[in-house]
């Protein structure tokens, strides 16, 4: 074997290599390696048989065996990179999806449109500065009324049909108690909201007995109109997200002078005239004022010192003109079909 | 209030055309709710005057007239009303006109006679809804002039919404004062003379409750022609004015309503005993008012009475008894003041509302009572003639409104409009608007005429001065605001965060309105009544929910018709219960699911929603309260939840809300199908100003031993769980609970639940010995206390 050593091992290795590229799995090369490289495998075996051969043959032979062990081992590695390859793209090709295919699992819900825009409005006012306050629903004609300058039998009062449970309680009609409270319970400066239910005894076409408005008050010592005029542009343009036509109508509400209403150019035709804005072009959103000076009387402000601006916001009617609802009633319908409408945020 | 825009331009004429002046009014604070034309489109009619009606040869009904038109010869017009008669001046439609409606006037042959036109009653040209005859023409209508440029057809009709403090505004001279104002141009009032009288005869008057009415003026006018007619001007000027014309004496109170804003009223004096009392009622007394109603006075109402008997509702409505008719010769013509203030209210509480009680509850100038009796007394000696006595005049002038002075400040005026106006610009808007001003340092002392109720305070001066000077020319400022921040608790409950983590969990929010039907209301809680509205819109919406339940479920059943399947809502909100110390109205936030708990989908069975589905998402939402495991669920039953599937949530000892299967019987009777769930947390208990706190991370492995024990199944998990918890004490980091099993060989009401207890301390790797001994320990609580054993 000695004089064959190096035909041996020729031999030896062709059938390895062999063997390596005929291996058609990782498991088969493995048995392969083990065959030929492990503890007890042929090639390892003719390494351990080395002390049979004569001092001087050793190194030759030893070098012969290692080449070839060296020549094995590295077609092994090579064939295990292939296989791996291979295995790897048949789990791939066997694991495709069609990813077109709809995610599983729940989806989420959504807000009704009247929270989604109070939420907008209550974070654009608060970009301003303005605290949340909030007030009871069952109120007092106190605070409902008669603070707010509208005694008994105001021609103002009869236009409120409102809703009583006595003589001296009822549903607020609008959030302005809210005013007269957070102005008896704190010291000015002021700067709130009030967003709310407010209720009103009629039910047709174009009103539903409930309904929500957002109140803002402001007081300080140095308050204007051109402030007023100035918080509600911005509001009203950041809120539609475009530069609109504004105008300040006069109007009367017995708590403010003076006392405006808000007209913005139609959203829908431009201010050219359509159906939503009755061909006027104008679209009326909100009323406010300055604090009428029998109101600060009312919750001890001192008129003289003190100035501010409030304001009322209907925002049914802003959901409507920002998402294009045509009838009041189906805020409260609650039709899912509707509803889902306006998930999203 | 509606008027003719030609009319107001009688008074006063800018240059600005009907829009312009409507767009105008409203950007004064007078808001124009309509501009109409005063008659429909129509061309080619003239006013003809009837030569002759003779009877048609071949119709009974009809008559064939010759008519003049002022042109060369007359011509044959066949006319079918019954009124038609020989002198009479017509509106004639010739040959080519076109009517009202698109319809032309074409020649026609009516039972073998040919008509060269068509003569025109007032409905066919427009003017009003029906009509019955020919419209007559007055004698002096100039025959073959076109008659829409005569009667000044080409007007619009101005309506003004007036909001309720411009009482001064309802009338012509009113909108003129504030249209000359505006355009800075000339007025020109209608000259009203005194009528000297024709005789000297007075009636009586005793103001008995001056401080309603202190001022009361009358005239007797005796001797009007029964027979005369209101010439067609002014009833189309009060057509124009949405009022209706009735007779003459009628007319021109309502003509001098229109035009100077004073209402007032007519007697049949013959029908009037002795006097004129203007008193308050005595109880129990009636009045037959002129709508034919008949009232019961309260005596706070104030009457006109004569010697006997009340027979005015004063400044509302007439009585039927002393009521101008067509018989009445003798007449007694009514101006008085009545006191906004002692009238407010009063047409309302009487089921009532007139042109004069709107007037008066918003306030008539007390000085115009005078100047509007002889105004009047002026048109009816025109119209129906007659004799004329003087004036009375009674007036309580301790009792009228008294007109103080107001000082205006031209600094506060430039601090509340943000804007400085030159003194003289504001000078000139307050005294164009009829102001007297005396100027004083820095400003004026303003006295506002007397019809205007609304100037009460510098403000309103102000007020008025940016309105006519215009609010768009105030500027619009963005004062920056002062740089702070606010106190903003973080342990504070967030009912935003809170209503996004539903969504997020797939409910959809509703708003369901806070009144709800008593009966359903009943069901659910039978021992709450919920506060009642003393006007409800409907039985259905008439009691203040005591909570969101009512609503959820009524939306459920609502949407469920609809078909849809899957309902999962909530909703936010007030809830009205009524307690010991008076209503609570406190926010709740609650939620209704029925249904399958996913949307329908591939790959996952559908499953329909059940009670730990929806406790997951509650566990949610207290969770949003720092403290969850503070949050306990108690097994109470509610009546309208299945006494089986019936939690009762308790933070600190309280309890805050609700959970639970509707019970199966209320959902038959709602008509629901399947299984709903519910639940309700009080918002305010979930504030539990917990924050989190930081403890250090463990650098040593945790250790994981399963447990599987049976117990008897009336053992509660959450009474195993705190056992487990109190025996291994500090070296448990979790505890899961990974499988429940009942059946098999557990053995009939037996139960086996599965927990992977996780064990962990932050000072050492636990040994095995540790380990078990804490196992051990567990384990022995667990049988002493529930007789628990190792599932085999």
């Amino acid at each position: 074997m000695p004089e064959e050593s190096g035909l041996g091992i020729d031999l030896l290795r062709e059938a390895a290599l062999a063997s390596i590229a005929a291996a058609p799995d990782l498991a088969v090369l493995n048995q392969v390696r083990v065959r030929y490289l492990g503890k007890v495998g042929d090639l390892t075996l003719l390494l351990k048989q080395l002390g049979g051969l004569p001092k001087e043959k050793r190194p030759a032979a030893g070098q012969l065996i290692n080449v070839a062990k060296d020549v094995v081992a590295q077609a092994i590695e090579a064939r295990k990179s292939v296989l791996e390859q291979a295995a790897l793209a048949a789990r791939l090709a066997a694991g495709r999806l069609d990813v077109t295919l709809p995610g599983r699992g729940s989806r989420a819900g959504g807000l009704h449109p009247v929270t989604r825009t109070l939420r907008r409005i209550e974070r654009l006012f608060a970009d301003a500065g303005f605290a949340v306050a909030e007030g009871p629903e069952v109120e007092t004609a106190y605070h409902n009324f008669e603070a707010l300058n509208i005694p008994e039998h105001h021609p103002a009062r009869a236009m409120h049909d409102t809703f009583y449970f006595d003589a001296d309680l009822l549903l607020r009609t609008q959030t302005s108690p809210v005013q007269i409270r957070v102005m008896t319970e704190q010291a000015p400066p002021l700067k709130i909201i009030a967003p709310g239910r407010v209720y009103r005894c009629d039910s047709d076409l174009t009103h539903t007995p409930m309904f929500h408005q957002v109140e803002g008050l402001l007081v300080d010592e140095q308050v204007s109109f051109a402030d007023l005029k100035g918080v509600l542009y911005d509001f009203l343009t950041n809120f539609f997200e475009r530069d609109l036509k504004l105008r300040f109508r006069p109007s009367y509400f017995p708590f403010t002078e003076p006392s405006a209403e808000v007209d913005i150019a139609c959203v829908m035709c431009g201010g050219a005239g359509c159906r939503v804005c009755k061909q006027t072009g104008w679209l009326e959103v909100l009323g406010c004022g300055m604090v009428y000076p029998e109101v600060f009387r009312n919750v001890r402000i001192d008129p003289d010192l003190y100035l501010g601006y409030a304001f009322g916001i209907g925002v049914e009617r802003l959901a409507m003109l920002r998402y294009g609802i045509d009838d009041i009633r189906l805020y409260f319908e609650n039709d899912l079909r509707f509803l889902r409408q306006f998930a999203g945020i | 209030m509606r008027f003719s825009e030609s009319w107001l331009r009688e008074w006063v004429n800018p240059c600005i055309d009907t829009q312009t002046l409507a767009d105008q009014l409203s950007m004064a604070g007078l808001e124009v709710d309509a501009l109409a034309p005063a008659a429909a489109a129509f061309t080619g009619v003239v006013v003809g005057l009837v030569l002759e009606a003779a009877p048609h040869p071949n119709a009974g009904k009809l008559h064939v007239c010759t008519v003049d038109l002022g042109q060369a010869a007359p011509l044959t017009i066949v006319c079918g009303a019954a009124n038609i008669a020989a002198g009479m001046r017509v509106p004639v439609a010739t040959i080519g006109a076109v009517m009202p409606g698109d319809f032309k006037v074409k020649l026609a042959k009516l039972r073998g006679v040919e008509s060269f036109g068509m003569i025109c009653s007032a409905s066919e040209l427009g003017l009003v809804e029906t009509s019955s005859g020919i419209l007559p023409l007055p004698v002096d209508a100039p025959v073959g002039a076109d008659f829409r440029a005569w009667l000044g057809l080409d007007d619009a009709c101005i309506e003004v919404d007036l909001t309720p403090d411009r009482g001064d505004c309802l009338s012509i001279a009113g909108l003129a004062w504030e249209v000359a104002a505006i355009n800075d141009c000339p007025l020109t009032p209608v000259v009203v003379e005194p009528v000297a009288p024709a005789s000297d005869d007075r009636f009586p008057v005793s103001l008995e409750a001056p401080e309603h009415c202190p001022r009361y003026a009358c005239r007797i006018i005796r001797g009007i022609d029964r027979a005369a007619l209101t010439p067609l001007w002014m009833r189309e000027r009060l057509r124009r004015g949405g009022i209706r014309a009735i007779s003459p004496v009628v007319d021109v109170t309502n003509y001098v309503l229109l035009e100077l804003g004073q209402p007032m009223h007519g007697f049949d004096l013959s029908r009037l005993d002795g006097q004129i009392r203007v008193r308050l009622a005595v109880p129990r007394e009636r009045l037959h008012l002129l709508n034919g109603e008949t009232i019961e006075l309260r005596p706070d109402t104030l009457v006109i009475a004569d010697a006997v008997r009340p027979v005015a509702l004063a400044g509302i409505m007439g009585g039927a008894g002393s009521a101008v008719e067509s018989e009445t010769r003798d007449i007694l013509l009514e101006s008085a003041f009545f006191v906004p203030a002692g009238i407010s209210g009063k047409a309302r509480s009487y089921g009532l509302h007139t042109d004069s009680s709107h007037r008066f509850e918003r306030g008539v100038d007390p000085g115009l009572q005078v100047r509007a009796l002889e105004r009047a007394t002026r048109l009816l000696v025109v119209i129906v003639g007659g004799e004329p006595g003087p004036v009375v005049d009674i007036t309580a002038a301790d009792h009228l409104p008294r007109r103080s002075p107001l000082t205006l400040r031209t600094a506060r005026c430039a601090q509340i409009l943000g804007l400085e106006l030159p003194p003289e610009t504001i000078a000139g808007i307050l005294k164009r608007l009829g102001m007297d001003l005396v100027p004083v340092t820095g400003g004026w002392q303003v006295t506002p005429p007397s019809g205007r109720f609304d100037l009460v305070h510098e403000v309103d001066l102000i007020a008025d001065v940016g309105r006519i000077h215009g609010y768009d020319r105030i500027p619009v400022s963005h004062a920056s605001s002062a740089a702070a921040t606010r106190a903003r608790p973080e342990a504070a409950f967030d009912l935003d965060r809170a209503r996004l983590a539903l969504v997020d969990r797939g409910f959809q929010e509703v708003i369901t309105y806070s009144f709800v039907s008593p009966e359903l209301q009943a069901r659910i809680e039978p021992e709450v009544k919920g506060l009642a509205l003393a006007n409800p819109i409907s039985a259905e919406l008439s009691v203040m929910r005591p909570s969101l339940w009512p609503g959820l479920l009524h939306t459920a059943r609502y949407n469920q018709v609809r078909q849809q399947e899957r309902v999962r809502i909530f909703e936010t909100g007030l809830r009205f219960r009524p307690g010991p110390e008076g209503l609570s109205q406190e926010t709740a936030i609650g939620g209704l699911v029925i249904g399958p708990l996913d949307p329908e989908q591939w790959g996952t069975p559908a499953r329909p929603v059940d009670f730990f589905a929806l406790k997951a998402d509650v566990e949610a939402l207290l969770a949003l309260s720092g403290d969850l495991p503070g949050f306990s669920f108690v097994s109470a039953e509610h009546p309208a939840l299945h006494p089986g599937q019936s939690a009762r949530i308790d933070y600190a000892g309280r309890p805050v809300g609700r959970l639970g299967m509707l019970h199966p019987a209320l959902a038959a009777d709602l008509d629901l199908t399947g299984d709903a769930f519910l639940f309700e947390l009080e918002p305010a208990a979930l504030t539990t100003g917990v924050l989190p706190r930081f403890t250090p991370i463990s650098r040593y492995p945790a250790i994981r031993r399963d447990l599987a024990i049976v117990v008897d199944e009336s053992v509660a998990y959450a009474d195993i769980a705190g056992c487990i918890r109190a025996g291994a004490g500090d070296l448990l980091r979790e505890l899961v609970l990974f499988d429940v099993y009942a059946g098999g060989n557990i053995g009939v009401g037996r139960i086996s639940l599965a927990f992977g207890l996780i064990l962990q301390v932050s000072s050492q790797t636990l040994t095995d010995e540790v380990v078990d001994e804490a196992v051990g320990r567990v384990l022995a609580r667990l049988e002493s206390d529930f007789g628990a054993r190792l599932r085999d």
